[in-house]
Formats: C-alpha cells, sequence, structure tokens
C-alpha cells in the first residue's frame, strides 16, 4: 500500500493584536506556533487600538512566518497550503494577514485556504486531543464571542447559542477596568478570583427567553458597576476579591448550565471549550466538574492553544483544505464572516 | 534590470513591470484602474492578468517597488503586505518610493514646478514641491501632511510656474483657483499622467536600484506621516496634563 503523503499547512493569523505564524502537520501536529503579541501596546489604550495593530501586523509579518518556518524546519518549497483567517475580526488587520498569505500563496504556487477565526479556536481541540472527531458540541468564549456550536462535521457547524449583548470575554474585560484591574481584564479576574468568596454577592444569571443556548451577559455587568456604586456611596469597602470570584461565577454558572443542556439535549456526549475565555482556571474546572457528572467527555485546549494563534488556523486549514476547499486571488478580509458562511 | 511596481496608496489600483536593458527603459505592462476602492480584491487579479499577458516569470524580476507612503493607511498596507509576500517568497528586495515623489514622476521633464495633491482629508493634503534638473527629479520639499494653505503659501514664495496634479486636486481647484493662486501662473496634469501610476513608480525605481536603495522583504513597512488617532489624542492629553 502506498504511505500516505504528510501534509504541511503554513497558517497566517492576525486577526486582532497577534501577529501569529504557525506550521501544522496533518491537522493535528503543531511543528511550530509563532506569536507576537502587542498587549502592551494597546495596554496604554485600555483596549486594541485597530489602527495600531494593523501598523504592528505589517512590521512584523514576515519575521514571524519566516520564525514559523525556522522552528518547524521546514522550507516554503515543502509547504502544501497556506491557510489564513480572513474573518471575523478587525478589517484593517485582517487584510494585512489575507495580502501577505495572497501574495506569498501566488509567487510561491501554493494552495491558499481562507479560514474562519471561530472555526480556529473550535480546532485548536483537534491539536489538543488527538482523538476528538465530530460530533461534538462546543462552547466558543472569547472577548468577541459567545457562541454554542454543534459541530456535525469537519467544516459542518450550526450554531444553536449565541450571546445576545456582550460577549463574555467582553464582560470580563469591562468588570476588570470597573475593578480597578485594567486591560486585558480576563486574566486578572481568574487570578484576584481565586483570593475571593464566590459566593460573597449574589449577582443575576440571565435566561433569554424562548431561546435556551442564548446568553446575556450585560446584566451582569451592570449588577457588578451597580453594587461598586451602591458600595461607593455607602462608604462601605469594596472587597474586590469577592467581587471578581462572584461575577466569575454568576458568568461561569450561566456558560455550563446552557452548554450541559445543548449536550443532553442534542445527544452529543462530547463537550469542548474554545477560545481565548477557554483558559479561564474558574470555567475549566466548572465544566469538568459538569461533564463528569453527567457522562460527558470534555476536552479543551492548552491555554497557548485558547488565545488567537496560528496553530489553530492551520488546524482547520487542514480539514478544508483536503475537503477540496481552495480561496482565489481576490479572497478579501470579511469583518462580520458568519461561521459556516463560505 | 526588471522591477515589478505596485500602487494602492490611493483611489487609483496600479500594477506595472518596467525593464532596463543596455541603457534603454522599457515598460513591459501596466494595469491602472481608477474605479472602486477594493484593493484587496483586485491588485493581484491585476498582477496575474500581467503576468499571463507578458509570459512574465516571477523569479526573473529583480526587485518589487512600490509607493511607500503616505496615502491611505490601508490602502498602503494592502500594496506593503502584497510586497512583503512576493519578496518573501521570491527572496527579491523592496524599493520604497515616496508616494508623492513617485507622483511628481509622472511629469519628467516638465520645466515647471510640480506640485502633487493628495487629498488626505481632515483638510489636508500629503504633497511636495519638485522638479526636473538635468533629467533628474529634485525634492524642493519633501512629501508632507499640510493644509493646502501651507503648501500654497510655499509656492507662492518660490514664485514659479506650477503644475498640480494628483486626486487632491478636485477636492481644492476651486479654493487654488479663486483664492491662494491668484495672480499666480498654474496648471493642471491631464488625465493620463495625473493620478498614480506604477510605471511611473517603477521608472523611478530603476534609479533607485542602480544607487542600492532597496529594503528587505521584512524590514520594509509603509510611511503613514501621520500617527493613528488614538495616539494622537493621547499624545494631546498627554500635553494638557
Amino acid at each position: 500500500m502506498e504511505e500516505k503523503k504528510d501534509v504541511l499547512i503554513l497558517a497566517i493569523e492576525s486577526s486582532c493584536d497577534e501577529t501569529a505564524s504557525a506550521v501544522v502537520k496533518n491537522g493535528r501536529e503543531v511543528l511550530s506556533n509563532v506569536i507576537s503579541s502587542q498587549i502592551a501596546l494597546h495596554t496604554l489604550y485600555g483596549g486594541v487600538v485597530p489602527e495600531i495593530a494593523s501598523r504592528k501586523h505589517i512590521e512584523k509579518i514576515n519575521e514571524v512566518i519566516q520564525e514559523a518556518l525556522d522552528q518547524a524546519g521546514v522550507k516554503l518549497s515543502e509547504i502544501d497550503a497556506i491557510g489564513v483567517t480572513y474573518g471575523p475580526g478587525l478589517v484593517g488587520a485582517l487584510l494585512v494577514g489575507v495580502a501577505e498569505a495572497k501574495a506569498i500563496s501566488y509567487a510561491a504556487g501554493i494552495p491558499l485556504v481562507g479560514v474562519h477565526h471561530i472555526e480556529g479556536h473550535i480546532s485548536a481541540n483537534y491539536i489538543a486531543c488527538k482523538e476528538l472527531e465530530p460530533p461534538f458540541i462546543c462552547l466558543v468564549v472569547s472577548g468577541g464571542h459567545t457562541h454554542l456550536v454543534v459541530v456535525r462535521d469537519y467544516g459542518k457547524y450550526e450554531i444553536i447559542g449565541k450571546t445576545r449583548d456582550d460577549a463574555a470575554g467582553e464582560a470580563f474585560d469591562k468588570v476588570a477596568r470597573a475593578i480597578g484591574l485594567g486591560y486585558p481584564g480576563g486574566p486578572k479576574i481568574d487570578r484576584l478570583a481565586k483570593e475571593g468568596n464566590p459566593d460573597a454577592i449574589h449577582f443575576p444569571r440571565a435566561k433569554v427567553e424562548d431561546a435556551p443556548y442564548d446568553f446575556s451577559f450585560s446584566g451582569v455587568k451592570s449588577a457588578v458597576l451597580n453594587y461598586l456604586n451602591g458600595c461607593h456611596m455607602k462608604g462601605e469597602p469594596v472587597v474586590e476579591a469577592d467581587v471578581a470570584a462572584s461575577f466569575q461565577k454568576a458568568v461561569c454558572d450561566v456558560l455550563v448550565e446552557h452548554a450541559v443542556q445543548a449536550v443532553k439535549d442534542y445527544g452529543i456526549p462530547k463537550l469542548a471549550l474554545a477560545g481565548g475565555v477557554a483558559s479561564n482556571s474558574a470555567l475549566r474546572e466548572a465544566m469538568k466538574a459538569a461533564c463528569e457528572k453527567e457522562g460527558v467527555s470534555f476536552y479543551y485546549p492548552s491555554p497557548i492553544l485558547c488565545t488567537d494563534n496560528a496553530a489553530m488556523i492551520g488546524a482547520a486549514a487542514y480539514y478544508e483544505y483536503i475537503n477540496g476547499v481552495r480561496s482565489g486571488l481576490d479572497l478579501n478580509a470579511v469583518p462580520n464572516l458568519r461561521l459556516g458562511e463560505r | 534590470m526588471k522591477i515589478l511596481a505596485l500602487d494602492s496608496s490611493g483611489l487609483v489600483a496600479s500594477v506595472a513591470v518596467v525593464e532596463e536593458n543596455d541603457g534603454n527603459q522599457n515598460l513591459l505592462a501596466e494595469y491602472t484602474v481608477n474605479y472602486k476602492k477594493t484593493h484587496s480584491q483586485t491588485l493581484l487579479p491585476m498582477l496575474d492578468e500581467i503576468v499571463k499577458m507578458i509570459e512574465l516569470d516571477l523569479k526573473s524580476i529583480d526587485a518589487i517597488a512600490l509607493a511607500a507612503g503616505p496615502g491611505s493607511f490601508t490602502g498602503l498596507r494592502i500594496g506593503s503586505a502584497t510586497a512583503k509576500g512576493l519578496g518573501f517568497a521570491l527572496e527579491k528586495p523592496l524599493i520604497d518610493i515616496p508616494t508623492v515623489d513617485g507622483l511628481a514622476y509622472n511629469l519628467y521633464g516638465t520645466d515647471r514646478v510640480i506640485c502633487p495633491l493628495m487629498d488626505a482629508r481632515r483638510n489636508q493634503v500629503y504633497t511636495g514641491i519638485y522638479e526636473f534638473c538635468g533629467g533628474s527629479l529634485h525634492v524642493l520639499e519633501p512629501q508632507m501632511a499640510a493644509g493646502i494653505e501651507v503648501i500654497a503659501g510655499k509656492l507662492r514664495a518660490l514664485g514659479r510656474e506650477v503644475i498640480f496634479l494628483g486626486d487632491g486636486v478636485p477636492v481644492f481647484r476651486k479654493r487654488l483657483e479663486e483664492e491662494l493662486m491668484a495672480g499666480e501662473k498654474f496648471s493642471f496634469a491631464p488625465a493620463h499622467l495625473n493620478k498614480q501610476r506604477a510605471g511611473a513608480v517603477g521608472a523611478l525605481a530603476l534609479q533607485y536600484l542602480k544607487e542600492g536603495k532597496t529594503v528587505s522583504a521584512a524590514e520594509h513597512r509603509p510611511v503613514y506621516l501621520r500617527l493613528s488617532q488614538a495616539e494622537r489624542e493621547r499624545l494631546e492629553k498627554e500635553k494638557n496634563t
């Protein structure tokens, strides 16, 4: 029998504030995963500034791609396909990666595959867990997205729930700012919450009527702000660690409840986490405990694969590539690209 | 010597291939479109069209030249990322041509002073002042972002005949004619010469290449001549406190 040839994907990701490139083998094995983070720059502004992000991408991108090839010990000529994030994200930031990837693909004669950023996050689980295969339920939680997705097959997604207002990560950032923790808020709340009592303050767990899998986080965010204001007015001291822990628990409770409900309703006993907030330790623990109780297999990527990275884009691109998906020279950045859209 | 040239700094998208053999220069192909601003979708297909048309082996080019700024921030980055990707894959250097210099080069050989005007929004233009002297481009005022009255003041002080070009002309033509250049002699470049042309960028780049003025694809970055709005506001705030 003929030996199956390995497929090497060179992946590029520049949808927000990380310039990233990776080489991924057969969709599951990461040969390199280079991330040039801009967080320090954006901290000055309390959030990502799109124009600054775009400028940094263009400065770093060739260096990052070269580093990804070097670390993998692979030459450009050995690459089978180039995967690039083309949405959703900041349009100016996406355009840098897209234009760069198209030019390399064209000049080197390597096929190009446009990848959906969230499909990338979901696909990080293929890297983290080699035996994971669809179908499974995936909860995608990040600064820009909160989606509950049924992954029917490779490249086949069905969104069954999403946030009606703030993304979960966005709520973390806003609450972190309100209690003076600064940007980015997620990891800071996670750390502080470990010293606090999650049952000290009761914050609301919002339900969306007639949409059992949808989320709403603006209510819990406002409740925290009102609580802080109330303490301020009454001259009562605020125990920041308790606020962080109680807020975090309120958010996690809703995320876990909806995800577990979906697993039961769809009869798919596999649940995966994805996105930046998937590295939140309280969420992981709560999800793990709930899955154990329900007899559901639980999957989550390592923190480096939860953050924006290109290895996940390489994993997603691999399955698109072997399914015959190819992007043309006119591939454009699509800032509000919907999941499952081609 | 063969150079691939790109300009996506403004509304125009333009791609060209120029060469020089034994002192003879040739424009092998130029594709210039001034229609809708979708450079990210048009630039590479335009290049592909040229490559097929002139049966170009991309590996045969010596460098990739581009209008490296100023211009539309996004437009510049599409050109930059395209050039950087081509340079990366082909292992060729880049040549950064200041956008306004490239525009001025359209009017090679004129005896007038050249003043390109690119609409920079916020009531400013990207501009500069140039002349041709002994067959080469001389920079009298290097490219800058300035109010139209600032550049008009410099031109009046020079007291020479001026020719204007660029997409800032329709925006400021009336003000120039009625108030700013009153009493001065000036004219406007015709349609085939008055916007960005990659052919001019490439021709100027031939000279840069001979002088060894190249950069690596990795180190190239566009010249914006302006900070981002967020940086500007932060610096203003710091100044006021």
